[in-house]
């Protein structure tokens, strides 16, 4: 008899419907107006890539080890470097790191021995060419530029 | 597949997929059509073929390790422990037991996060919208605590060889509190949305039945199984990375259809959360790495995990010749084994149950092609 009188009068329906309308409170907004309203994205985010300089001398902190390139699963790193014959230390001459393949799994910043390159909070990459994905050193120590919106 | 009903008919051939949306990815089913009714199935799968056994046999077992994020793309952080506890039991270490619970606790809330996505999409397929967006909106809590200890939302790469790379950040065992507080309420919300609707039930029940004996017969895992009657979870059958330690039940139903794999999911989010209520209040101090050199060269020989994926019984096979990189890589994907009850399922069954059914498996497509 009782479910009888639950199927007649919907209550199953109204039931869910109920859920529907609690819902609609404004504080349960979830979207995020995105170009004008930023997302914060957490301090560990893996990022754009970025190669650390000095910021006192404007020097490059990389040692020209290769160990990034070693550890990344995709070969995406090419480290060139020269010898200096002054210091007996190796020079960076270029870095290019190709995002187009980088699935920022983040080991070529767990390899890198002293805190050079790092995945940053930036994630806005997107370019109009294939061949402006691929980094090159000045890229990777500027950091991309995307525009900002403003409403 | 058998001819029709009648001579006279004619038989339709459809193909469904590989762009329709309800087959969760690039799965494309033939199916021969007596009217509304199913006389077969055929899958052809491999649209998303990616060749990652092959990869992990031309990459070292650290570097390996972002791949297996990509094959069950919604359960990123299950796949990389079953692919950590594999290597670990080739080297012969284990996680320190500091890193086994901090894995316990993503794993649990990574479960949670893929049963919310599958809810979302399954209720999407018959038809009821709503739910998609209050299961998206929780997920999201979950995802941006993966984003805040490791950096990504999905493809995590959290786990390491031998135990963790990232410390807990400040806050983490507040806000897994906070999120289990808050989620209870949340499936007892969806259960009142779906669980006593009439659309719901009528699309729902008898819908792809499947015994216990055929899906010992198929080798079906996860919650298909366990929506037939068959007590097997392999968190108490064979615990790893400290299960053991917690106390929770495995829901089981009796009938095998959809609408009790349904509720089977959705008792298993709830008992995700009292694991990882248990967990977070017992994280032991310690260190979070084990005893793993930089260069990990494992002995030459063979070693097979399973875990208990969202999706069913998850097993990573790793053959190692004693040089950096496996000889060897076979996954043993519980979306695979559990799509070939599809045919069974729907044989007979109506043209529209078909989506049920395929949402109900709750496959992965990532996953089944590899």
């Amino acid at each position: 008899m009782r479910g009888l009188l639950n199927r007649i009068f919907l209550v199953d329906l109204f039931q869910g419907l109920w859920v529907t309308f609690r819902n609609q409170h404004p504080k349960y907004i979830y979207t995020e107006q995105y170009p004008a309203e930023r997302p914060k994205v957490a301090e560990r985010y893996r990022g754009a890539p970025r190669l650390n300089i000095n910021p006192d001398n404007g020097e490059t902190l990389c040692i020209s080890c290769n160990l990034c390139a070693l550890a990344c699963p995709e070969a995406l790193i090419v480290v060139t470097s020269e010898r200096n014959e002054a210091t007996k230390r190796k020079d960076l001459t270029t870095f290019t790191y190709d995002t187009s393949r980088c699935m920022f799994c983040g080991l070529c910043e767990d390899a890198c021995p002293v805190d050079a390159l790092e995945l940053t909070q930036d994630f806005e990459m997107a370019t109009y060419t294939r061949e402006g994905q691929i980094w090159d050193r000045q890229m990777l120590e500027e950091g991309p530029k995307p525009t900002q919106y403003k409403c | 597949m058998p001819d029709s009903t009648f001579l006279d008919s004619t038989e339709l051939v459809l193909n469904m997929g590989p762009q329709h949306p309800s087959t969760h990815g690039v799965l494309r089913i033939i199916l021969k059509l007596d009217g509304e009714k199913v006389l077969g199935t055929e899958c052809i799968i491999g649209y998303l073929h990616r060749g990652v056994e092959k990869i992990g046999e031309n990459r070292t077992y650290a570097q390996f390790n972002p791949y297996v994020d990509r094959m069950d793309y919604v359960a990123a952080i299950s796949n990389g422990l079953g692919y950590c506890l594999a290597v670990e039991k080739l080297l012969n270490v284990e996680a320190p037991p500091r890193a086994q619970c901090i894995r316990v606790i993503l794993t649990e809330l990574n479960r949670i996060a893929s049963h919310l996505l599958w809810l979302g999409t399954h209720a999407l397929d018959i038809g009821a919208i709503t739910p998609v967006f209050y299961c998206l909106r929780e997920r999201e809590e979950a995802l941006k605590i993966f984003e805040k200890y490791c950096g990504a939302r999905l493809t995590t790469h959290a786990f390491r060889i031998g135990g963790l790379l990232y410390e807990t950040y400040d806050g983490f065992e507040q806000e897994i509190r906070d999120f289990c507080a808050m989620f209870v309420p949340k499936v007892d919300e969806y259960e009142e949305l779906l669980t006593n609707n009439r659309i719901w039930i009528g699309r729902l029940k008898d819908v792809g039945i499947l015994s216990a004996d055929e899906c010992k017969e198929y080798g079906v895992t996860g919650p298909v199984l366990r929506a037939a009657g068959v007590k097997w979870d392999l968190r108490k059958a064979q615990p790893y990375s400290g299960y053991e330690k917690y106390d929770f039940e495995i829901p089981i139903r009796q009938n095998g259809d959809t609408y009790d794999r349904y509720i089977v999911r959705m008792e298993e989010m709830r008992q995700s959360v009292r694991i990882m209520q248990q967990a977070v209040e017992a994280i032991p101090e310690g260190p979070i790495m084990g005893k793993v050199g930089k260069v990990i060269k494992p002995p030459v020989g063979e070693a097979y995990v399973s875990i208990e994926a969202p999706k069913g019984e998850l097993g990573y096979y790793v053959v190692s010749d004693g040089s950096t990189q496996p000889y060897r890589l076979r996954v043993r994907p519980p979306s695979f084994v559990n799509l070939q009850a599809l045919d069974r399922m729907i044989r007979g069954g109506l043209v529209a149950d078909v989506v049920a059914v395929v949402g109900t498996l709750d496959i992965v497509l990532g996953e089944i092609d590899r």
